[in-house]
């Protein structure tokens, strides 16, 4: 048998090479699973159509930056919702990367001899591809539907959602690498998902909130989340919050460190 | 100093792993040496699967040293990996990707793209006779040609040692011969060395090198023959039925 020689990389191109072939592989998985794709589109429509057009009479925004109008309920939370669904992403592909059926494929993914906090970051990475195609299919519906912003401001979110995203990837990694009663996805939603979700400033302006709850305005403060909907409110009105951006790039960097830190696959091997 | 082209392709000395109470790799030490085959025989729960898991670096944190051709998987797990292939027992194939994107993705885990490993990848799917399945689901394939799969994608990035982790379970008597066939006709037309888990006796010759693990230790090493006769026995079940009972002291032939 004579087999054409191949010479593996381990040089910046390795790097490239090794990122976008598990970028390619999170891709193709996700268009096999459609049903994925749709409950991720219907959940925040649901919040925009029927949530936001409920409230929409009770809950007048008044004038607070970026707006530079009063605005309708439905704009008001359009940012929150787009950040929601990069939160369920997030924190369901990192969760089913350690717990999920896929142990298999980790086992495969950890022989690789690239270092194992790349094969981690190249994983957060994909996830983060598909959490952008799945926050602008989203967005365009909300445009088509009249709710929209400024055209310029869908660019300038882009490097807001891929923070974000990898913001939350990081957090979902994190908590998949150290909790363990955090097995299936509705302790996930009712433990982590709904507290980061409702004690933001995604559904109203931090102000209403400190208005019934001094303390729980510290703690939407505190929420890393807050700042991923500020982030990427702000960049739709092509303006920067910086406050936010520090917030958001501090959290990423801490959770990665501690999830390549915590990471231990014998947790799920343990569970066989 | 011993240059990591000299150096056995696998040695394993003193590991040992508890998984809580249960000791599942008591001390353990192996060697393959480079070029030859071993079967690593043993019961179920013998620690067989635990001991893949640390030479693939699932299990972080050993007791003890693994050196592949030399290098060190802990403090040089790179060039350790790269020359190691592993047919893992459960099943690691993505169902929903076709065999060739399931392939190429491995290979891009090595740092792998481009003419030369897709030239590869067809000729190894030609020598276990699915070149014309290339395309196909791997959830439209056998169990058997999933195995098969799983041999190719282990060898795409030419890796030198191959470890296989009990791969003809669950397998009928046809794909199981034929699974061992073509990792034995491997060993034959090229260099590689290979450490064969199993718990089938029938899958293991008499001039095989075998260690027999049982409980986390080596209860017995060297040729199948050769075991049989320090152990008195008639045949390789019935020795490894007295190195294997509760109680039983081995020794390495």
């Amino acid at each position: 048998m004579i087999l054409p020689l191949v010479t593996p990389r381990r040089d910046l191109r390795g790097y490239a090479i090794c990122l976008s072939g598990i970028a390619a592989r999170e891709f193709l998985r996700f268009l096999h699973q459609k049903e994925r794709f749709f409950s991720a589109l219907v959940r925040p429509l649901v919040w925009l159509f029927i949530f936001a057009a409920g409230l929409r009479a009770t809950l007048a925004v008044s004038i607070i930056p970026p707006y530079i109008t009063t605005i309708p309920y439905e704009v008001y939370v359009l940012p929150g919702l787009a950040a929601m669904v990069q939160l369920f992403n997030g924190m369901q592909s990192s969760l089913s990367m350690v717990y999920d059926r896929e142990v298999g494929s980790m086992r495969v993914l950890l022989a690789s001899p690239f270092p194992r906090w790349s094969l981690l970051l190249a994983k957060l990475v994909a996830g983060v591809i598909v959490s952008l195609a799945q926050v602008y299919v989203f967005l365009l519906i909300a445009r088509l539907c009249g709710i929209e912003a400024p055209a310029l401001g869908y660019v300038c979110a882009l490097p807001a959602f891929i923070l974000v995203g990898l913001m939350l990837g990081a957090i979902g990694l994190f908590l998949s690498s150290v909790v363990r009663q955090l097995e299936n996805f509705a302790s996930i939603m009712n433990f982590v998902i709904f507290p980061m979700f409702f004690a933001s400033s995604g559904l109203y302006p931090l102000r209403q909130l400190r208005q019934s709850s001094e303390a729980l305005y510290i703690v939407s403060l505190i929420n890393p989340f807050t700042h991923a909907v500020e982030l990427i409110r702000f960049a739709l009105y092509i303006s920067l919050d910086s406050v936010a951006l520090a917030a958001c790039l501090a959290t990423t960097v801490l959770f990665f460190a501690l999830s390549a830190w915590a990471y231990d696959p014998a947790r799920a091997i343990l569970r066989q | 100093m011993v240059l990591p082209d000299d150096a056995p392709a696998l040695r394993v000395r003193g590991l040992s792993h508890r998984f809580g109470p249960r000791v599942a790799l008591d001390e353990l030490s192996l060697d393959v040496p480079a070029g030859s085959f071993v079967a690593l025989l043993g019961p179920n729960g013998a620690g067989k699967t635990t001991l893949f898991s640390h030479l693939t670096r699932f299990l972080p944190n050993a007791v003890g040293q693994v050196k592949i051709f030399g290098h060190d998987l802990c403090l040089a797990p790179a060039p350790a990996l790269a020359a190691l292939g592993v047919v893992f027992q459960a099943r690691t194939v993505d169902p929903d990707l076709s065999v060739v994107q399931n392939l190429v993705y491995h290979a891009t885990l090595h740092g792998l793209a481009g003419r030369d490993v897709k030239r590869r990848i067809d000729a190894l799917l030609a020598f276990v006779d699915l070149a014309d399945r290339a395309r196909d689901k791997i959830r439209d394939l056998s169990g058997g040609q999933v195995r098969r799969i799983e041999i190719v994608r282990a060898l795409v990035h030419a890796p030198r040692l191959l470890l296989l982790d009990e791969p003809t379970v669950g397998l009928d008597l046809a794909s199981r011969r034929m699974i061992a066939t073509l990792v034995r006709r491997l060993i034959g037309e090229t260099s590689l060395s290979v450490l064969w888990a199993t718990h089938l006796l029938d899958e293991i010759e008499m001039a095989d090198a075998v260690t027999i693990l049982h409980r986390g230790c080596v209860r017995a090493s060297g040729a199948a023959a050769d075991i049989i006769a320090n152990q008195n026995a008639a045949s390789l079940e019935q020795a490894f039925g007295q190195l294997t009972r509760d109680g039983a002291s081995g020794a390495a032939a």
